[in-house]
């Protein structure tokens, strides 16, 4: 099983993301997203920074690097950008979008479907395969039950399963909106933003009037309030043919995550239950912890 | 511009047809369609009855299968294609790009619009589906500004259609699994958002209550007026404040904007609303047909009428409307 860390989703500034990055190139991740997928107006790093460090991370740890691509593209020049993001000639590509998917096939690349590309069948995936598709994050929302039916299904089709990454740990990225949540709540209008979301590392928690954690407002994003964490459900995750388990960064304690996942699977530690969402992944409402809900 | 309008059941697409709608759009009665819910879609004697209706008038009928499916549910899909083309529609409105492939494949004489659910929102992802499946028209999801509209139309590779009317999704169309993280069931697998099975009201000292999967989504004081706790139009609480933090209860309403819309080439303007009543169906599409007509005869001359204006408030989702994203300071 690989280990991958996926893109920062919040807004951070240079010095945070640099020494994030340097913290997490000492630890086993096999695979290491980068780049921007929520906000085209956060600009911490250029697509040039991005590229950098990534050839950064190349030559000091061993893990595959792969640029991920902006998810809800509205305006022309997030439209160019998505083009150089392509024709990066450097990195594999994490397509968020159609469009990206589009760019890689016309340049007969491969490249990794993203989690909010909607590929809920083996028919679908077929399509993207024949696209360049070679590894597929499904959709947050799918169980372990669907995602063995997807891969079956495939199989049936006589085609060769692609690489299948599971989003495992994190803020489940649940929806994307032409608002911006956060400047909303900061009554400023998106236009006139300041960048708000800088100041919410981990996201602005949204809770119900009773206070229930609900969601997490990220800028246009919306995520979990709870966060995901299978790592009670890795042999279930090794049994569905899940090939690499994506780690999303927190602000916090992610070294602590990355050694937990890894000890797991190096078997030096059992899959005890921790503390998280696991509804989605067991075929209920994403929000449950199956197991105090007696759901297992 | 094509005016296309929404019909849950066979005595809303007469009175679309009766108020003159150019095509009506429906969906089977299962979850291979968008607006999945309870009584509402078309069984095939009523389909029937609908296609000799739509041709007797000359009208465009369109078929949603614009759900995502999954493999165990996959014939359903498949059969829901067949069915369409068998009926003869005019198009099929789809999004996953196995129905889409299948359908072009299978049926190559079927035109295919891409649905709104496959949240294409610029050039680049629209020539992925024109160039694989050789779509006819695409949706736009709601999320574009009236100049990324224009921008979009303008280098689209197919002609496009934009909603006009009706409840507001908050979120990229497709984009979206806030329902299935509360409840279990999304809009992309289930064809619902915030399912009616899920909602339970209650009434103590505090208030009306109005919960989704036992999950609060707003309270009301007897003076408020309550709406259906679709989950991203509840009262919630960031930094201490109580507040519609994602979106108030609204409807898009985008009368002002047609001569605009107009002047960009769009080809349809579509009324969101097939889990309405006939009555609903009956006066929207009275009003759009008069505003598309007024602005036919006289594009110099097209101003949005009062009672216009007045008969699509008193149909609203809190009786108030928006410009929705169309207007940057929405956003």
């Amino acid at each position: 099983m690989k280990l991958s860390l996926g893109p920062v989703l919040f807004y951070w500034d240079k010095a945070q993301l640099g020494n994030f990055y340097a913290e997490m190139s000492a630890l086993p991740l096999d695979v290491i997203y980068l780049g921007e997928t929520v906000c085209s107006k956060r600009r911490a790093f250029s697509l040039d920074q991005w590229l950098g460090l990534g050839r950064e991370l190349q030559t000091c740890s061993q893990a595959q690097i792969v640029l991920s691509s902006l998810t809800l593209i509205e305006a022309a020049s997030e439209l160019s950008s998505l083009r150089r993001l392509c024709d990066n000639g450097q990195l594999l590509v994490e397509a968020n979008d159609m469009g990206a998917v589009q760019f890689m096939a016309e340049r007969k690349l491969p490249f990794v479907a993203g989690p909010a590309l909607n590929l809920y069948n083996g028919h679908a995936l077929a399509q993207l395969q024949d696209s360049g598709m070679i590894r597929w994050v499904p959709p947050v929302e799918c169980s372990a039950a669907l995602i063995g039916d997807v891969l079956e299904q495939v199989r049936d089709m006589d085609r060769d399963v692609p690489e299948v990454e599971i989003f495992a740990y994190g803020h489940l990225p649940l929806a994307y909106s032409a608002r911006c949540f956060t400047a909303r709540a900061e009554n400023r209008p998106k236009d006139d933003c300041q960048f708000c979301c800088i100041n919410y590392p981990d996201g602005l928690a949204l809770s119900s009037q009773e206070g229930q954690q609900l969601f997490t407002l990220n800028g246009i994003q919306t995520m979990s309030g709870e966060v995901t964490n299978l790592l009670a459900d890795y042999n279930a995750l090794m049994a569905c043919g899940a090939d690499v388990l994506r780690l999303s960064p927190r602000a916090q304690g992610m070294a602590e995550v990355v050694t937990a996942f890894d000890k797991v699977r190096q078997g030096e530690a059992p899959p005890l239950f921790v503390d998280g969402c696991n509804g989605y992944w067991h075929g209920h409402a994403g929000m449950l912890k199956v197991e105090e809900a007696g759901l297992c | 511009m094509q005016l296309v309008c929404p019909a849950g059941n066979l005595p809303a697409l007469k009175a679309a047809v009766r108020q003159g709608a150019d095509a009506v759009y429906v969906g089977f009665r299962d979850d291979t369609n968008a607006r999945h819910f309870a009584g509402l879609n078309m069984d095939d004697k009523q389909f029937d009855a609908a296609v000799a209706h739509i041709r007797q008038h000359q009208r465009k009928l369109y078929v949603a299968v614009n759900t995502y499916p999954q493999p165990k549910g996959w014939e359903r899909w498949q059969r829901a294609v067949d069915r369409a083309a068998d009926f003869g529609v005019d198009a099929l409105i789809a999004a996953d790009p196995g129905v889409l492939g299948y359908a072009r494949q299978r049926h190559p004489q079927l035109a295919l619009h891409l649905s709104v659910q496959g949240s294409a929102t610029h050039a680049a992802a629209l020539a992925f589906y024109a160039e694989r499946y050789d779509i006819r028209r695409a949706v736009l999801p709601r999320v574009l500004s009236l100049a990324q509209v224009r921008q979009v139309a303008a280098a689209s590779p197919v002609p496009i259609e934009v909603f006009g009317f009706g409840s507001l999704c908050i979120m990229a169309e497709g984009r979206c699994h806030l329902s299935s993280y509360i409840t279990g069931e999304s809009p992309n697998l289930c064809g619902v958002c915030s399912p009616a099975k899920a909602v339970r009201w209650s009434e103590d000292a505090q208030g009306l209550s109005a919960r989704l999967s036992e999950v609060l989504i707003d309270r009301y004081t007897p003076e408020e007026p309550a709406g259906y706790p679709t989950l991203c139009k509840g009262r919630f609480l960031v930094g201490g404040k109580r507040f519609h933090a994602l979106e108030e209860p609204t409807s898009l309403d985008t009368l002002d904007l047609l001569p605009e819309l107009a002047a960009i080439g769009v080809e349809a303007v579509k009324i969101e609303g097939r889990q309405r009543s006939p009555a609903y169906v009956e006066q929207v599409t009275r009003v759009w047909r008069a505003a598309l007509d007024a602005h036919q005869v006289a594009p110099q001359r097209f101003r949005v009428q009062e009672e216009w204006r007045q008969v699509l408030a008193g149909l609203s989702e809190g009786s108030q409307t928006t410009l929705g994203a169309y207007h940057r300071s929405w956003q």
